[in-house]
């Protein structure tokens, strides 16, 4: 038996080493990268309450938010795309000017 | 059964498993040469051993003794991490396929299968799904610009055609309501109209589903005519240009060890698993499913072999509108057409 | 009490806490891919813990094999080189950030554990085969499910449009 506690411990972790990464990290696709390693962590922690409280509907939320993270990845390295497409750089520092 | 009979039956399994699907991967590779061999009109291997029989032992020591060289621009980590990861999720799907009924060895009564899991055909898609980064990694890795191409395309290729695949199988599903790949065998078991058997390509209708999983198959697979990203005059060799030896050998025993995991999954989703007349004592009621169950197999990697040995390639541009543009809505249809009859008959 | 429940989580959470630590150390965004991707292998494991198969399967169809290969692509694609390093990040922030997130973090965890009057998890707890998760998807969440059915479609529309060729817009001049 695996008590409840430590599932969002484990969530909590991963959602932290995510913040981390957003924030320390200069590559655009490794900070979005992190994104998605937050929205694991928050997965893990919807499933474990849903366990807990024996409902499935938590399990149906976490599908939805992997649908959206998908589409999200989908725009969002599109975006990144097109944003090495003009300022020949993937670095966040130096996409700091409106206009090239 | 007590937990250490469980343990002990279940590694002889994986053993046996594991060695017969080597086998079936190396006797797949001299199949394929003899039989385009004949297609076009030559022998192919006769001289090692009778019909060249020994011809797949002979590759392996050979690929064994060959020099296995790393070249120094490569990313060496996923330069050498990639073969491993085709060849170890192309070998993983075999655990959740069953091969015949039940049998009783001595006092254990055990499936012919590694694993029953009651989501195993989402199992073997998402292994196929993760065989994925065996080929994208290694084009990436090998630093070179016909191995990117290569790598990339093959994966582009693979994604597009695996949501064809996928959705050619819920028509199966709808009809069998089980993603248990023993499960799914058992409800087509049976006979109607007295003698045509109750297969999902007959009775169940998906003869439309079975061509788009075979074309998909293909596709997957990476064969002809959807082998542009490995074909020689193309792009050199693709994704496995600057591998040699042992690492070669590990991608050609992944592509084959998925033609023939695919080849089991059509076998037992459209084909009716191991469904055929089966008598006499005890042992060969044991054995001869397992017997038609390989025919089956055996029948569908000839149509494999048959078509590359027959058809020429497509070229990338059509290769990727084929699969989005004509399957994708196809499979779409077939799977609302099935879910309608299903409902109207109650 | 050790169970082998216990043992398997304790094994896959230590994966995933790796890869999740692996994903900030490296510099390169493939191996942080990478890294991804077997957290979300050992996330997969842990659903199964949980009696979740089918969050489980769909995590491994959709998320690791998908959408993390659309990362990969994309770094593959521009070519993504190893990261530099900003000048100016501050010592002190890390040397004192690094043990004060550690400390705050195991206070919580301390907290939850000792304070919070919930029963244990059970393994398989709650099951989540397909079949019991497919009326609440079809029936409750149905207008969910066809909203995000057209959030896919839209997103798919903006990948399109955003990562197309500016050259083949045909109002260019050419003169």
């Amino acid at each position: 038996m695996v008590p409840l506690p430590y599932y969002l411990i484990l969530s909590g972790i991963l959602f932290a080493c995510g913040v981390t990464g957003f924030l320390i990290k200069r590559n655009i696709i490794t900070i979005f990268i992190s994104i998605e390693l937050m929205l694991n962590g928050v997965n893990l922690s919807f499933v474990a309450f849903a366990a807990q409280w024996g409902k499935l509907s938590g399990q149906v939320f976490v599908f939805f938010v992997m649908v959206v993270a998908a589409a999200e990845a989908a725009v969002g390295l599109a975006i990144i795309i097109a944003v090495y497409r003009t300022r020949e750089t993937l670095n966040v520092d130096q996409v700091n000017l409106l206009k090239l | 059964m007590g937990i250490g009979t469980f343990i002990l039956v279940s590694v002889v399994k994986i053993a046996v498993a594991l060695f017969v699907l080597l086998t079936a991967v190396a006797y797949t590779v001299w199949l394929e040469r003899k039989v385009v061999g004949r297609i076009q009109n030559r022998w192919g291997p006769t001289r090692v051993g009778p019909f060249g029989l020994l011809q797949p032992a002979a590759d392996g020591i050979k690929f064994l003794f060959k020099e296995d060289l790393t070249p120094p621009h490569v990313y060496k980590p996923l330069y050498i991490a990639a073969p491993v990861i085709a060849v170890v999720f192309a070998l993983t799907s075999i655990a959740v396929i069953p091969v015949g009924n039940w049998v009783n060895v001595g006092h254990i009564y055990t499936p012919l299968q590694i694993t029953d899991v009651n989501i195993g055909l989402l199992i073997v898609l998402g292994i196929t799904s993760l065989g994925v980064y065996g080929i994208a990694l290694s084009g990436w890795s090998s630093n070179n610009k016909y191995s990117l191409l290569g790598g990339l395309r093959a994966s582009a290729q693979m994604i597009s055609y695996e949501i064809a695949l996928g959705l050619s199988l819920v028509g199966v599903l709808i009809l069998s309501g089980s993603m248990s790949l023993r499960e799914i065998v058992q409800a087509q078991s049976g006979h109607f109209l007295g003698f045509i058997p109750n297969w999902n390509i007959f009775r169940g209708g998906q003869f439309v589903a079975f061509f788009i999983y075979l074309m998909a198959a293909y596709a997957e697979t990476n064969r002809i005519p959807f082998d542009l990203p490995e074909a020689e005059t193309e792009l050199v060799a693709g994704y496995h240009t600057e591998y040699s030896a042992m690492k070669f050998a590990m991608f050609f025993m992944a592509e084959y060890a998925n033609m023939i995991t695919v080849a089991c999954l059509a076998a037992l989703l459209f084909l009716g698993g191991w469904s055929g007349p089966v008598f006499g004592p005890d042992i060969l009621q044991a054995i001869l499913p397992v017997f038609w169950f390989a025919l089956r197999i055996f029948i569908f990697l000839f149509i494999y072999i048959w078509v590359r040995g027959t058809l020429p390639r497509f070229r990338y541009d059509q290769l990727m509108s084929f699969g989005w543009k004509f399957l994708l809505p196809l499979a779409i249809a077939n799977l609302v057409i099935t879910a309608l009859v299903v409902v109207l008959k109650g | 009490m050790i169970s082998v429940h216990l043992v398997l989580f304790l094994i896959f959470g230590a994966v995933c806490v790796a890869g999740a630590i692996n994903l900030l150390a490296q510099s390169h965004p493939i191996n942080s891919a990478l890294s991804l991707v077997v957290v979300m292998g050992a996330l997969a494991v842990e659903y199964l813990l949980l009696g979740a198969e089918f969050v489980a399967a769909v995590q491994v169809i959709v998320y690791a094999g998908a959408i993390m290969v659309l990362f990969v692509f994309v770094i593959m694609l521009l070519n993504a080189g190893t990261e530099e390093r900003t000048k100016g990040g501050s010592y002190v922030a890390m040397i004192v950030g690094i043990p004060g997130m550690l400390a705050g973090s195991a206070l919580v965890a301390w907290v939850l554990l000792t304070h919070s009057g919930t029963k244990s998890v059970v393994a398989g707890a709650l099951p989540g085969s397909p079949a019991q998760v497919a009326p609440l998807l079809f029936h409750e969440f149905l207008l969910p499910f066809e909203v995000t059915s057209i959030l896919v479609l839209v997103a798919i529309m903006g990948a399109v449009v955003l990562a197309s060729h500016p050259n083949s817009d045909p109002k260019k001049e050419k003169t």
